[in-house]
């Protein structure tokens, strides 16, 4: 099932992927993508009515703890990673108009 | 002695008993770095002061009698996408090229307090995204076997650099297959434990419900040791098992009496190489004269297994890697209007093709719309999956299957076609599906020189029964060592 993955859905993709494509990228994307999709239905030969989704194979149990620091301050290890800092805060571009 | 040669358990007793200092073990491992790492290229980082100044650190402790233990001042490599406080982590991703962790993976602090000499960072695939070690950024690993070869991947540099005796054991992390086959491709022991035995605090994340940590070493005997060393309960991470026992050691025992072993149908059909086949037929028949009982059945459902893998893994990476965004740490582009398009142009420059690949797929099926056909497909295919082997371990002790199609392929021809690269993982991926632990060990070589894995798979929790198989299994065809390994010797003295 070829072209099911319109220039839209490519363009949207993107946006949820926040990669920024060129013309040429967004081309291989598609074409890969519709690749693996038509190799993805062979999941469609399998039933599976019936048979619930497993997200995880052991039960999985939220794991509660105190709300105690226990790392000390790491402030000045964590803020030396930045790729720009300004004091002891992350710079980041204007978020709001 | 040639002190590179021994294995990581043989090394330990000999610095226990004085026999070697711990500077000289580090020193004996630096110096094969230096030797082979141009052509082998296993390594992002290799940090020698700080390994040498670890060492001596260590033998105050063994000296003080402070610490002990098989592996004390035994020098090792960490897979680059575990967390080590002080060293750079990269992934193997432009994105993380400068990022140097405040803190250090459980798995590895553990080696820390059981003495390990951590000499440096191994290659791997881009965020552990790849069967070959080409997807990185800093360049290919190269085969120790056979270097026009691929190591496998994504723990190839691990593998690697445990095949060319430039470490006495590594670590890696498996999430569908990347311990098992680049430890078959280089002929070295990699296993992969049942999910939840070893912490995944500090390994940066890919598939998170796939992901486990393992060892590569060059033996079972150091396997367990290691994989002894790393297991336990940790309340850091959410999804850790809380077991009675984790002692994996015991279990190395010359003994498969009545063991019963299943063998897949559907894992020796077309597809695999045929002299896979015959020699891991041949151990099996071998293990059958020790007492060992095998049947050949159907497991079913192994052509689904890829696809559910890539749609699941995909989807939780394309999550998972959100947070690289240029903001607290990695790389962030220099030219850019406004945050959303920082963000934007900081991921695009800074993730390479495959990676993209993986995002775009897993953004695409966790999209409205399209969920419940690939997504919760997937999940309820994994479903499906998890009862199939549950069913075959009702009636079986392990199952043997080969850990990869094919012996390692030449660099540069795997990546063109990736549907076919994926598929090369059809004996791995179901494996972490169903969290099942599985390990691959060597059983010989092809007509071309290259090793052959065999890959023993055990129920839930059931490290110790294939602990046993790959122990027995290592006595009847004993480790061999790489070509390279041995031309140096020839060559250098």
């Amino acid at each position: 099932m070829a072209d099911r993955i319109s220039d839209e859905t490519i363009e949207y993709v993107g946006i949820l992927a926040k990669l920024e494509l060129s013309e040429e990228e967004r081309t291989a994307a598609k074409g890969d993508m519709e690749r693996m999709l038509d190799y993805i239905d062979i999941l469609n030969e399998l039933d599976t009515l019936g048979t619930e989704p497993m997200s995880h194979v052991f039960p999985a149990n939220n794991v509660f703890r105190e709300d105690v620091v226990t790392n000390g301050d790491g402030s000045e290890e964590t803020l030396a990673n930045a790729p720009v800092r300004a004091g002891q805060s992350f710079k980041v571009p204007k978020t709001i108009g | 002695m040639d002190i590179k040669c021994l294995t990581a358990v043989e090394l330990g007793k000999k610095i226990g008993v004085g026999e070697v200092t711990v500077r000289e073990a580090a020193e004996a491992a630096l110096a094969q770095i230096e030797k082979v790492e141009e052509r082998v290229h296993s390594f992002v980082t290799v940090n020698r002061e700080r390994a040498l100044e670890r060492a001596d650190k260590v033998q105050r402790l063994l000296d003080r009698g402070e610490l002990t233990g098989p592996l004390a001042g035994v020098p090792m490599a960490v897979k680059d996408n575990l967390c080590t406080e002080g060293m750079p982590t990269t992934c193997s991703s432009r994105i993380l090229e400068n990022f140097v962790p405040s803190y250090t993976a459980e798995a590895v602090k553990r080696l820390e307090a059981a003495g390990a000499v951590m000499l440096g960072k191994t290659n791997m695939d881009e965020f552990a995204m790849g069967s070959t070690t080409e997807t990185s950024y800093f360049g290919v690993t190269r085969n120790p076997w056979d270097l026009e070869h691929v190591p496998g991947g994504s723990s190839g540099g691990s593998c690697a650099a445990v095949a060319a005796e430039e470490c006495f054991y590594a670590l890696g992390s498996d999430t569908g297959g990347s311990i098992r086959q680049p430890s078959a491709f280089c002929g070295v022991v990699g296993m992969k434990p049942t999910y939840g035995t070893v912490s995944r605090y500090g390994l940066i994340a890919y598939g998170s419900s796939l992901d486990q940590i393992g060892p590569v070493a060059r033996d079972v005997t150091d396997c367990a040791a290691v994989l002894e060393a790393i297991a336990g309960h940790d309340p850091k991470d959410s999804t850790s098992a809380k077991k009675e026992s984790y002692a994996f050691t015991k279990a190395l025992t010359e003994d498969v009496q009545g063991m019963r072993i299943g063998i897949p149908k559907d894992y020796f059909g077309g597809g695999l190489d045929k002299e896979i086949k015959e020699q891991i037929y041949q151990m099996v028949r071998e293990l059958e004269k020790r007492g060992a009982i095998s049947e050949e059945f159907d497991l079913n459902l192994v052509k689904y297994a890829v696809p559910a893998y890539y749609v699941i893994a995909s989807a939780e990476a394309s999550s998972n890697l959100s947070r690289f965004d240029g903001v607290k740490y990695g790389y962030r582009t220099s030219g850019y209007e406004g945050l959303h398009n920082m963000y934007k142009k900081s991921r695009s420059e800074g993730f390479g093709p495959e990676v993209k690949r993986r995002i775009m797929l897993g953004s695409f099926v966790l999209s409205s719309g399209y969920y419940d056909a690939y997504y919760l497909k997937a999940l309820r295919t994994k479903a499906l999956i998890k009862q199939a082997f549950d069913r075959a371990f009702a009636k079986y002790d392990v199952i043997i299957a080969p850990a990869a199609p094919a012996t390692a392929p030449k660099l540069g021809s795997s990546l063109s076609d990736p549907i076919k690269m994926y598929l090369s993982d059809v004996y791995t991926v179901s494996v972490n599906l169903a969290g099942l632990p599985a390990v691959s060990v060597p059983v010989g070589t092809d007509s071309k020189g290259l090793p052959i894995g065999m890959q023993i798979i055990g129920d839930c929790y059931q490290e110790n029964k294939i602990i046993r198989a790959a122990y027995t299994a290592e006595r009847i065809r004993t480790y061999a060592r790489p070509q390279l390994a041995a031309a140096e010797e020839k060559g250098g003295r």
